[in-house]
């Protein structure tokens, strides 16, 4: 038994958060903001170069062929660092979508592709048949996979659909709602089973997006303990009054075991299958709640500068409310898991 | 990552399943606070002991199993314990905190009289710690120890001393060097309470019980040789104990075994259809995974010889606000029918609605014992997170 990352994993968040830090400087998120469409060229394509779209592609398709556990790790850097870049949708969700819900054939067509980064799928769930409210990463990406309510997926190409973007209140990502003709895509074809491919799909990102909340959120924390070891008032680091210490107390005690609970979710999705669905409903549910608490505690500690736009804190403090409602708020994941153990 | 166990640990399992399914029915009760260990109690310690599920690390010399020290088999044991539902054994302050002390610090002679007989609960101790002017300041004691014709002779007041009413032993922090600095005056000593001069009363809890005394010293001569580690070491012995005290409290089992104790109990009295208790058990829940994945990590650190810094460090303050949070639950799920409360005394067993009354208020005693969640956040305020430490206030 080894509860810890590997010292692969370990390289591997350092090399993403390396690059995330140089080309998501706090100028490069502003200008970025200005189009909120969560997706920039350049960065997308040394994600590229650093085969993170390929990350759980099997290696047959020309991926890394990594696990769950894998994309928690790039989704907290990720959210570390609000960086512009569909990594939930895209390069979690679909291509998920495919390896449990499609052919050989299919597979083979498209896995490829994400892997290389030529093609960005955005992801809906879609509740009527042609209408998807607040696709993911849909912003500028290719193509479409939408879940039908009989779990099946469509893809279509970006083209295929009528998209209207809204530039959101997390401006590193925007919603999309989108309208298209199911009756003409083609369909990704799940034989067996098809609600529990999209279980398993939809669990995956509710996994990452608790990850990208801990990475937001405990950078939200580094900062504000960095403040108020340096900040002064009264003649004093004002990070030794007793009320501060014990609001950095209370946040580190809910917040690191956010982390064991994000890997073990991770963890479940690919090894305890028993287990994996109540954990990703949860581990979303969980971080959603200690996230806003954070978020709240962390501007807080700024004192007026975490206020302010000058500081950007705000982004990560709105990345962290954008992750708490998509794939269903905290409430809504925590009632689908007690209807899971048959508690209604 | 992997969670899956090895074959020497899936070779403990099944052993300690066969050990559950024969030997289970005849575990003492879970939870209600501390009570005096009765004859099942002791009985079920004995067994524990002999099959190497308490003391397993400890040399045979002194009693124990003689394994190596391997965490993982802990927690094995532990898992399968809770799991089952059954007692893991005794956790009193002898076996938690003064053992592995002893282990440590003792001398031979002290681990062959002591070790032995306290992990079979043969001797029970009792921790002589806070006065009534020493609490969260304990270095201020003033409990005084003086050396006479070789003994130690002890005047003064210890307070809130948990199961001194029937203990056979106290480990005790005395004042023996007056003229130095308040850390480097205080000396550890291990003492019999029937040692003549000992005065114990009981002091009834907010549960009903006399969990803890006030005792008090008048000339209480103990032999020289009963201190540990020498003169001026007993705040170096007192960290000893505490880096050791295997978080009694607090332990992701505990919250495992509360939780599911909850949700049978909500799903027994139809309580799991009223939305909103539903969402406080799944909000337990997403908790309770949080924290016993937090332990898993822990747990890793320790196999891997890694000082896992502030992450332990929450553990007795994120332990004891979840262990309460659970009980609430429990208390307002009882509703009415958990309101009459007659404690039937420390030696009866308790029926569910006792017990869990009783875990609910001595939850806040825990919250408050071993050093307060004020003292908690402190320590993981200034060690853990490294903020400057409180501008000391000059004394008039
Ligand atoms: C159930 C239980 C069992 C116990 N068992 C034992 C035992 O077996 N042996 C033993 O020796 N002792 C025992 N104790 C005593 C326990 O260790 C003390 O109660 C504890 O250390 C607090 O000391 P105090 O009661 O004097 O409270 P005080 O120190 O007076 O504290 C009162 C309040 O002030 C706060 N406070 C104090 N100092 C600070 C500070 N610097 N910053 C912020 N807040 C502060 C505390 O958090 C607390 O809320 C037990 C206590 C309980 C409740």
């Amino acid at each position: 038994m080894e509860f810890a990352l590997s010292e692969e994993q370990v390289l591997f968040a350092d090399s993403l958060r390396g690059l995330l830090s140089e080309r998501v400087t706090i100028d490069a998120l502003r200008r970025h903001a200005e189009t909120g469409s969560g997706f920039d060229e350049g960065l997308w394509n040394n994600l590229v170069e650093l085969g993170l779209p390929g990350l759980l592609v099997p290696e047959r398709f020309g991926g890394a062929g990594l696990g769950m556990v894998d994309a928690a790790v790039a989704a907290e850097v990720i959210g570390g660092a609000t960086a512009f870049a569909p990594f939930a949708g895209s390069v979690v969700m679909a291509t998920l979508a495919f390896i449990h819900g499609a052919t050989e054939a299919m597979q083979a067509a498209w896995l490829p592709r994400i892997a290389a980064g030529e093609v960005r799928f955005g992801v809906g769930i879609s509740r009527n048949g042609g209408q998807v409210q607040a696709a993911i990463d849909a912003g500028a990406a290719t193509h479409l996979l939408v879940y039908l309510p009989d779990g099946n997926a469509a893809v279509i190409t970006a083209d295929e659909a009528s998209a209207q973007m809204h530039r959101s209140i997390d401006r590193t990502r925007p919603v999309v709602d989108l309208t298209f003709d199911p009756t003409q895509a083609a369909m990704l074809n799940a034989a067996n089973a098809p609600q529990v491919a999209m279980q398993r799909v939809l669990d995956a990102g509710r996994v990452v997006l608790a990850a990208d909340t801990l990475g937001a959120a405990q950078h939200m924390f580094d900062s504000a303990l960095t403040f108020v070891k340096q900040r002064e008032q009264f003649g004093r680091i004002i990070g030794s009054f007793q009320a501060v210490k014990h609001q950095f107390a209370d946040m580190v005690t809910m917040l690191e075991p956010c982390r064991g609970m994000v890997w073990y979710a991770a963890y479940a999705q690919d090894a305890l299958p028993d287990e994996a669905r109540v954990t990703a409903l949860q581990t979303k549910a969980h971080l959603g709640d200690v996230g806003r608490e954070i978020a709240r505690m962390a501007t807080e500690a700024h004192g007026g500068m975490g206020f302010t736009d000058l500081l950007g804190l705000h982004y990560w403090f709105k990345r962290i409310m954008f992750n708490r409602q998509m794939l269903g708020g905290p409430e809504l994941c925590r009632e689908e898991a007690g209807r899971l153990q048959g508690w209604t | 990552m992997d969670l899956s166990l090895s074959d020497k640990h899936r070779a403990l399992q099944d052993e300690v399943r066969a050990f559950v399914r024969e030997h289970g029915h005849k575990s003492p009760k879970l939870g209600g606070g501390r009570k005096r260990p009765d004859q099942k109690t002791r009985d079920w310690q004995k067994l524990l002991v002999d099959n190497g599920y308490v003391g397993r690390t400890i040399p045979r010399e002194y009693g124990g199993f003689g394994a190596a020290p391997d965490v993982l088999e802990a927690a094995v044991i532990a898992s399968e314990f809770a799991a089952a539902g059954i007692y893991a054994g005794m956790t009193n302050q002898g076996i938690s905190m003064l053992v592995p002390t002893l282990l440590e610090v003792g001398t031979e002679e002290q681990r062959k009289q002591w070790v032995e007989k306290t992990i079979r609960g043969d001797v029970i101790w009792c921790q002589g710690y806070s006065e009534p002017g020493a609490g969260s300041d304990l270095a201020s004691l003033t409990t005084r120890g003086v050396l006479q014709d070789g003994h130690w002779v002890i005047d003064g007041q210890k307070i809130w001393t948990s199961s001194a009413h029937y203990a056979d032993m106290m480990f005790l922090l005395c004042r023996t060097e007056p003229d130095k600095p308040k850390h480097e005056g205080i000396s550890y000593l291990l003492l019999s309470m029937k040692t003549p001069g000992i005065e114990v009363r009981p002091l009834r809890t907010m549960t009903g019980r006399a969990e803890f005394n006030e005792v008090f010293f008048t000339d209480v001569r103990v032999p020289e040789h009963q201190i540990v580690l020498g003169r001026g070491k007993g705040w170096y012995v007192a960290n000893v104990t505490l880096k050791h005290e295997r978080s009694m409290i607090g332990n992701a089992e505990k919250m495992t075994t509360r939780l599911e104790q909850l949700i049978a109990l909500l799903k027994a009295n139809g309580l799991l259809g009223v939305a909103e208790y539903r969402d406080r058990l799944l909000k337990l829940q997403g908790e309770v995974i949080a924290w016993k994945a937090h332990n898993l990590r822990l747990l890793t650190e320790a196999a891997q010889g890694v000082d896992s810094g502030v992450k332990r460090m929450i553990v007795k303050y994120g332990g004891t606000m979840l262990g309460f949070r659970l009980a609430s639950l429990a208390i307002d799920a009882l509703g009415t029918a958990g309101l009459p409360f007659e404690s039937a005394g420390e030696d009866a067993e308790d029926d569910d609605a006792t017990t869990w009354n009783i875990d609910y208020l001595y939850d806040v005693g825990l919250m408050i014992g071993g050093g307060s969640n004020n003292i908690q956040k402190n320590i993981i305020a200034e060690r853990g997170l490294d903020l400057p430490r409180e501008p000391k206030v000059a004394r008039a």
